[in-house]
């Protein structure tokens, strides 16, 4: 038992210094949207063709995809389903975790519940924030998962993406570049954590490469809780039920109490 | 021409009258429903006994269909999780309503014990009602941990690793302890296996069965009420309490307004904070239990915490036993010093309403001591959290250990005769 706790003990040490070195880098917020369903059938078409290939989503089906989304099940399985699988059948990748295990270091994870594990922001910042870096396997690092075992996949759609130091403004809380009072200058400080992307080096702009992202964030905040928009609207329909029946209960009690007194 | 007992209470004629015969069903009617007089001047605190039922009812109900399609294999439990969220109709909704029922249950519960503590509802002659109670919130308790491990999460995992490894910090036995509970070497599927019998067969009747003698107990001796004036003091010629009011329909009806608000409430967290902000569902639980990855901070749910927090504590050893036993010590401590409750108020009366200052401030202290011990227990620890978690333990334990002293000294106010 010692033997066992002194193991788990030492298996936190690169935890803790993965936490301690962990993403200096503020996530940025999105609101995702399970109404959104162009959104949703976007991001599934990025996940089924850049994440699936490594990351299964086995506890998603295509066919629950294809009814919660809007899409016609013909369309689903000439487009979305290039394994030969069924339509009800769960979203799995035909990459042996063992021999990904030893491409990677680790297996590449089931992606079903990450949002539900790190959240979307988590997942918006880190898939934007893949940076050129030599030192690594595959060439890159990542700002939110430090020396993470992935390659950018996405580089393609992205381009090259390098980090360099220089000067970065400050925002307010309403997102206007912050201006020092007294100087009347624009508030900087210096940052190591600077992205910028080679111009032409990938097929979108940013500005499409982070709208493509947000649609796959949002299919993958499906994936983690199909159930949610049921749930907030039948959820909705509960409540009222449960006020209308207390006031009823309420006015109830206050017909019976009148004989107390 | 009777049959059966002749002094029991039975209706006049028809299919009542022939199962009174052969069975007390008016009788009881009477006892605990319609001839049950509790005092009319309960307040809101007086709702939360009903909940707890209600709660129970539904983790029951809930539980029977989880298991319905819950795998508790070590390969399985996981998937089947997954599979109960997303493939079984409206199985997500049973999911929530269990995993929130769960917290809500400890919610109502900790409200329940602490309208006994402010109005003194241990005294004599409740004493027994007490006890029932307090092994109700042991066995509770329980049926929570081992609860927590089914889902086969990472928290599940290593949280269970956690409260199992307390038992190991008993000397001489404790590894064999731990051991003999797990049934393995580590948390295993056999350790799964044995929790989820216990969640589902073993605890549940248990429970069922303290419930039954904490309801019986109540009955029979009455309930207490916010100005502890015992209302059977005073009956009118009927022998009707003159304060009360019949269980039923006034305070079933009364109680009513207050589940309707409840399951208001309870509809809002499932329906839409499901995971109640990272203390009902642990982030980590959506990951499969993994012996060999470290969840980088492992907190127990959110209704263990206080004591979890009096279990950190403790970091100096003494008399050569050492922390982690001594922090064991300590917070089974906390939870044996309310079993004696009854018998550390010396108060000749019963409710804060009459009691003295001290009283007033030593439970005031006693709550939020709780409360910021509950908060403390799922952070991690610094310096300066542990000393202010020390300094609540203490004040915890003073609550009780000055109990006697206090109580004796103050003065109190007079009771009145009559429920105002």
């Amino acid at each position: 038992m010692k033997k066992l706790l002194l193991l788990s003990l030492m298996m936190m040490v690169p935890m803790f210094a993965q936490a301690a070195g962990g993403p200096s880098v503020a996530l940025d917020s999105i609101e995702v949207d399970a109404s959104d369903h162009s959104s949703l059938q976007r991001g599934m078409q990025t996940y089924v063709n850049y994440c699936l290939g490594c990351h299964t989503a086995q506890y998603q089906r295509y066919s629950r995809a294809a009814e919660d989304l809007h899409m016609p099940e013909d369309l689903v399985i000439d487009n979305l389903i290039f394994s030969g699988q069924k339509i009800g059948e769960q979203m799995t990748s035909a990459m042996d975790p063992k021999v990904s295990a030893k491409w990677f270091g680790a297996a590449p994870p089931d992606l079903t519940n990450e949002v539900n594990l790190r959240g979307a922001d988590w997942v918006y910042t880190y898939l934007r924030t893949f940076y050129v870096d030599e030192s690594r396997p595959y060439g890159v690092n990542n700002l939110v998962f430090p020396s993470v075992g992935m390659p950018n996949v996405l580089a393609q759609l992205q381009g090259i993406q390098s980090k360099s130091c220089g000067d970065v403004s400050e925002y307010d809380a309403h997102g206007n570049p912050a201006i020092d009072s007294a100087t009347g200058k624009a508030i900087t400080h210096q940052s190591c954590d600077i992205l910028t992307v080679e111009e032409g080096s990938g097929s979108m702009t940013p500005a499409q490469f982070d709208a493509a992202i947000y649609d796959l964030t949002n299919f993958m905040a499906y994936m983690s809780k199909p159930y949610k928009a049921d749930s907030h609207r039948i959820g909705l329909w509960a409540i009222l039920f449960c006020l209308l029946m207390t006031v009823l209960f309420y006015f109830l009690k206050k017909e019976f109490w009148r004989d107390i007194h | 021409m009777g049959v059966g007992n002749p002094n029991r209470a039975k209706a006049e004629s028809g299919i009542v009258r022939w199962i009174d015969d052969r069975f007390p069903l008016t009788q009881m009617w009477q006892d605990h429903m319609s001839k049950y007089y509790a005092a009319k001047n309960f307040n809101v605190w007086y709702v939360f006994g009903v909940l707890s039922l209600l709660v129970l009812v539904n983790q029951i109900l809930t539980g029977v269909w989880l298991t319905m399609s819950y795998e508790p294999t070590a390969e399985g439990a996981f998937a089947s999780v997954e599979y109960i969220m997303r493939d079984v109709e409206m199985g997500w909704i049973i999911r929530y309503m269990h995993s929130s029922g769960a917290s809500a249950f400890f919610v109502v519960v900790y409200l329940h014990m602490f309208r006994g503590l402010m109005y003194g509802s241990y005294q004599k002659p409740r004493e027994l009602i007490w006890l029932f109670g307090m092994a109700i919130y042991l066995a509770l308790m329980a049926e929570g941990f081992f609860g927590y491990l089914l889902p086969w999460g990472q928290m599940s995992y290593w949280g269970a690793q956690v409260i199992l490894s307390l038992a190991g910090a008993i000397p001489v036995v404790g590894e064999d302890l731990v051991q003999w509970i797990r049934g393995d070497y580590l948390i295993s599927g056999i350790t799964l296996n044995r929790f989820f019998s216990l969640h589902v067969i073993a605890l549940p009747m248990v429970i069922l069965g303290l419930v039954v003698l904490h309801i019986l107990a109540l009955h029979d001796v009455g309930s207490n009420n916010p100005d502890g004036i015992e209302i059977d003091q005073n009956k009118d010629e009927n022998g009707v309490p003159v304060d009360g009011a019949a269980f039923w329909p006034y305070h079933v009806i009364k109680d009513l307004v207050a589940v309707g608000v409840f399951l208001t409430v309870f509809c809002l967290v499932i329906f839409f904070f499901p995971e109640g902000g990272g203390y009902f569902i642990e982030k980590p639980n959506y990951e499969p239990a993994n012996s060999l990855k470290t969840p980088e901070h492992i907190a127990p749910v959110w209704y263990f915490t206080p004591y979890y927090s009096m279990l950190r504590a403790v970091t100096q050893p003494l008399f050569g036993l050492d922390a982690k036993f001594l922090g064991v010590i300590v917070m089974g401590g906390a939870i044996a010093i309310l079993f004696v409750m009854p018998w550390l108020d010396r108060s000749p009366v019963k409710s804060m309403r009459y009691k003295g200052w001290m009283s007033r401030v030593w439970l005031a202290i006693f709550v939020v001591s709780f409360v910021i011990l509950g908060y403390l227990g799922t952070l991690a620890t610094t310096e300066g959290r542990t000393t202010v978690a020390q300094v609540c333990t203490l004040l915890y334990f003073l609550y009780f250990i000055l109990m006697p002293f206090y109580t004796r000294m103050e003065t109190t106010k007079p009771v009145p005769e009559r429920v105002v």
